[in-house]
């Protein structure tokens, strides 16, 4: 229904304009007439924006962050009451779950597509986002993922697709680089987990290894099920390398990181944001000390926002788990992009997300060709008496600005 | 070499592991026939039982041998009530029914056991506080923790202590024959009711212990973590030939070992064609040339079909 009007409304104008561009004079005041009684007697759109998340499963708990990121946003951007298009907006937000599973996630995304939604925000996967990206590019409806990191996302050619987080290409590289020249490895051993996250990111930081002139002396694999490593982690110390870098979660990662102490490997651990959590630190215990993780973007003291955010965030849903900034941004991304075009149309708006010069919470939000973020910051820590502590960052805007404390992650 | 004894050690610790969930799920096998999915479910529940009084005591400054004996002292009555329960519920009114109706139920109560400790411990994965010494010992060359060699004695243990219990008491007695034929031991004055009782709170008893040892030995407990620790167990069993008590100790050792050279050496035997990722369609080959040779498993024997 709220389509419906909307769609009456700007087929009104647009007869305005056409009959104005005739220079039918005799006929204009009466289009002129028409338009402003059609938000008179229908003052408010509805915009209904649907969240994808896993709520139910093991990551849940990342799952229901997601989702307050963007009830925040949806709340204060109500708050706030824009008007789009003549009319006052509201907007209502469609949560959904996706169960962190591929199947799901296009279930969901078409169900969505069937409620007519104007916007996706998500999914928060990679695994569950690459399926469900089709269906709303089919749709024509935009997407804007606070924390799918897998390349492919963006590079499939459908314009509806677009993140606020640097993508894994970027991560896999700062990765490389950081083991190449802060730790000064010449020699790494790989395992990933198989999944599109984890096998991907390892096949990143692969690339930038062999770029950064170093050797990658094995290529290990398990699954994101297993909690027994001591088989590949055996035969990566019979090869002696100096880095034994993971794709995947923290629920391998901690134990692995504890296994690899017990057999007594001498080299250290590095893994991206899946492992990038106090979750793994608590799994591998005194093993996890001086261990090293890489997560997009920066800490959020050092965020534009991120102290006013944090507050806000806290006082409503409790502490920050991990990607709630990132929703809260891409919904902010969208309504800006909306409030531009003056139109809530999918069609109309959607011209609009990729010219997006907006400062979030996050970083400024500026969209390459493929809808990846420019300049996407990726940050890297270690783990120091128990805690990850903030090392540095690479790329972004926000890189130069390192005077703020280091503080702690979360 | 030190890699090849430290990956056979791997598969020792690994195969033991699979040995002692194994030994659960061959006993009631063997008495009843029966394949008792949940068996993995109440792995699971010792080893929550166990992590949730053990991080209780973790800083009331005992001893750590003592906090773990504790923990395992809680998560045996537990897990041995819902054995019990599990056989009372699930399987005793279906003990006339088609063989696969208590298949099916078996596998419900593992869906439901495994959702109930979701509603119970969560869904975050629970680490073992290190409460237990984690001494290493050289061997040629090869680590191994203290944990892992009790691992691996237990283990043994465990199975020669069943194998006495079902061969030389008077309750091992009144297994066999209940095993034999549920019916004519009745005549004979067996309480066959008890007796399959005992089988499944003795089968979860052995569970509480592996529950504790494997935690333990990762430093991690999750809710789903009993199905694919029973999934490994029970191919384990059929590989060893299920019902057969040194069968399980055999399959799962066996198991292990093939998993951890598997994963060990395949990469370099294939040239890189085929890697570690490999390791459980490794094993599992093995596991069908085994089945196609010997159906009834390595040490199995052919049992008289019983109804």
């Amino acid at each position: 229904m709220p389509f419906s009007r909307v769609t009456r409304m700007s087929l009104a104008v647009a007869a305005a304009l056409a009959l104005a561009a005739c220079g039918d004079k005799k006929e204009e005041p009466a289009a002129q007439a028409a338009a402003p009684a059609t938000p008179a007697a229908q003052p408010e759109v509805t915009v209904k924006l649907g969240h994808i998340a896993p709520l139910t499963g093991p990551q849940a708990h990342l799952g229901k962050d997601n989702e307050n990121g963007a009830r925040l946003a949806v709340d204060e951007l109500n708050a706030k009451g824009l008007e789009i298009g003549g009319a006052k907006v509201k907007f209502e937000l469609l949560a959904e779950d996706d169960q962190a599973d591929p199947k799901q996630g296009t279930i969901v995304a078409q169900k969505l597509v069937d409620a007519k939604v104007n916007g996706v925000i998500g999914h928060l996967n990679s695994g569950t986002t690459l399926p469900a990206s089709k269906i709303y590019a089919d749709a024509g409806i935009p997407q804007i993922s606070g924390s799918a990191t897998n390349p492919k996302y963006t590079q499939q050619g459908f314009a509806t697709a677009f993140r606020v987080m640097a993508n894994d290409v970027q991560q896999g590289h700062a990765l490389g680089e950081f083991a190449a020249q802060a730790i000064k490895a010449k020699t790494v051993a790989i395992i990933d987990d198989r999944t599109a996250y984890g096998q991907g990111l390892a096949d990143e930081f692969e690339k930038a290894v062999l770029a950064n002139g170093g050797k990658v002396l094995a290529r290990e694999f398990t699954n994101d099920k297993a909690t027994d490593f001591a088989a590949i982690l055996t035969k990566i110390k019979s090869k002696k390398p100096e880095v034994v870098f993971y794709g995947g979660m923290d629920s391998q990662g901690g134990p692995m990181v504890k296994q690899l102490k017990s057999l007594g490997l001498k080299s250290v651990f590095l893994t991206g944001d899946g492992g990038c959590t106090p979750e793994l630190i608590k799994l591998a215990g005194a093993a996890a000390e001086g261990q090293y993780c890489s997560l997009p973007g920066v800490p959020l003291e050092k965020m534009a926002g991120g102290k006013e955010f944090g507050d806000k965030f806290t006082a409503k849903y409790g502490q920050i788990q991990l990607y709630a900034p990132y929703v809260y941004d891409s919904v902010m991304v969208m309504a800006d992009a909306m409030k531009r075009a003056n139109s809530v149309e999918p069609a109309k708006y959607l011209p609009e997300i990729g010219k997006t010069e907006y400062q979030g919470v996050t970083s400024k939000i500026v969209f390459d060709g493929n809808g990846d973020l420019k300049n996407g910051a990726i940050s890297l820590y270690q783990v120091k008496d128990g805690k990850w502590e903030y090392l540095q960052t690479i790329g972004g805007d926000a890189a130069a600005d390192a005077a703020a404390p280091a503080g702690d992650k979360k | 070499m030190d890699i090849f004894i430290q990956q056979v050690i791997n598969g020792l610790v690994l195969g033991s592991i699979y040995a002692l969930v194994a030994l659960g799920y061959t006993m009631v096998y063997g008495i009843m026939g029966l394949i008792n999915f949940a068996h993995g479910e109440v792995v699971m529940i010792g080893a929550m039982v166990a992590l949730t009084v053990i991080s209780m005591l973790s800083d009331s400054g005992l001893p750590g041998i003592v906090i773990a004996l504790i923990g395992l002292g809680a998560a045996l009555p537990v897990c041995m009530g819902t054995g019990f329960a599990i056989e009372r519920i699930a399987y005793r009114p279906l003990r006339r029914a088609p063989k696969l109706a208590p298949l099916i139920t078996a596998i419900g109560v593992s869906i439901v056991l495994q959702n109930l400790a979701m509603l119970i411990w969560g869904r975050n994965y629970h680490a073992f506080p290190p409460i237990l010494p984690t001494s290493e010992h050289e061997i040629f060359g090869a680590t191994i923790t203290g944990l892992q060699i009790a691992i691996i004695v237990i283990a043994a243990l465990m199975m020669a202590g069943l194998i006495l219990l079902v061969q030389r008491t008077k309750l091992g007695r009144a297994m066999r024959a209940t095993a034999e034929n549920p019916p004519i031991a009745q005549l004979m004055g067996v309480d066959i009711n008890r007796v399959i009782s005992l089988t499944f709170v003795i089968g979860s008893a052995l569970a509480a212990v592996a529950g504790l040892m494997v935690s333990a030995n990762y430093s991690i407990a999750h809710y789903y973590m009993g199905f694919i620790l029973g999934l490994k167990a029970f191919t384990a069993a059929v590989l060893g030939g299920i019902g057969n008590i040194a069968g399980a100790m055999l399959g799962g050792i066996l198991l292990g070992l093939i998993e951890s050279l598997g994963a060990g050496y395949i990469g370099d035997l294939t040239g890189g064609f085929l890697g570690s990722h490999y390791q459980d369609v490794f094993a599992f080959f093995v596991l069908i040339c085994v089945l196609v040779f010997r159906p009834s498993g390595l040490v199995g024997e052919k049992v008289a079909e019983r109804a």
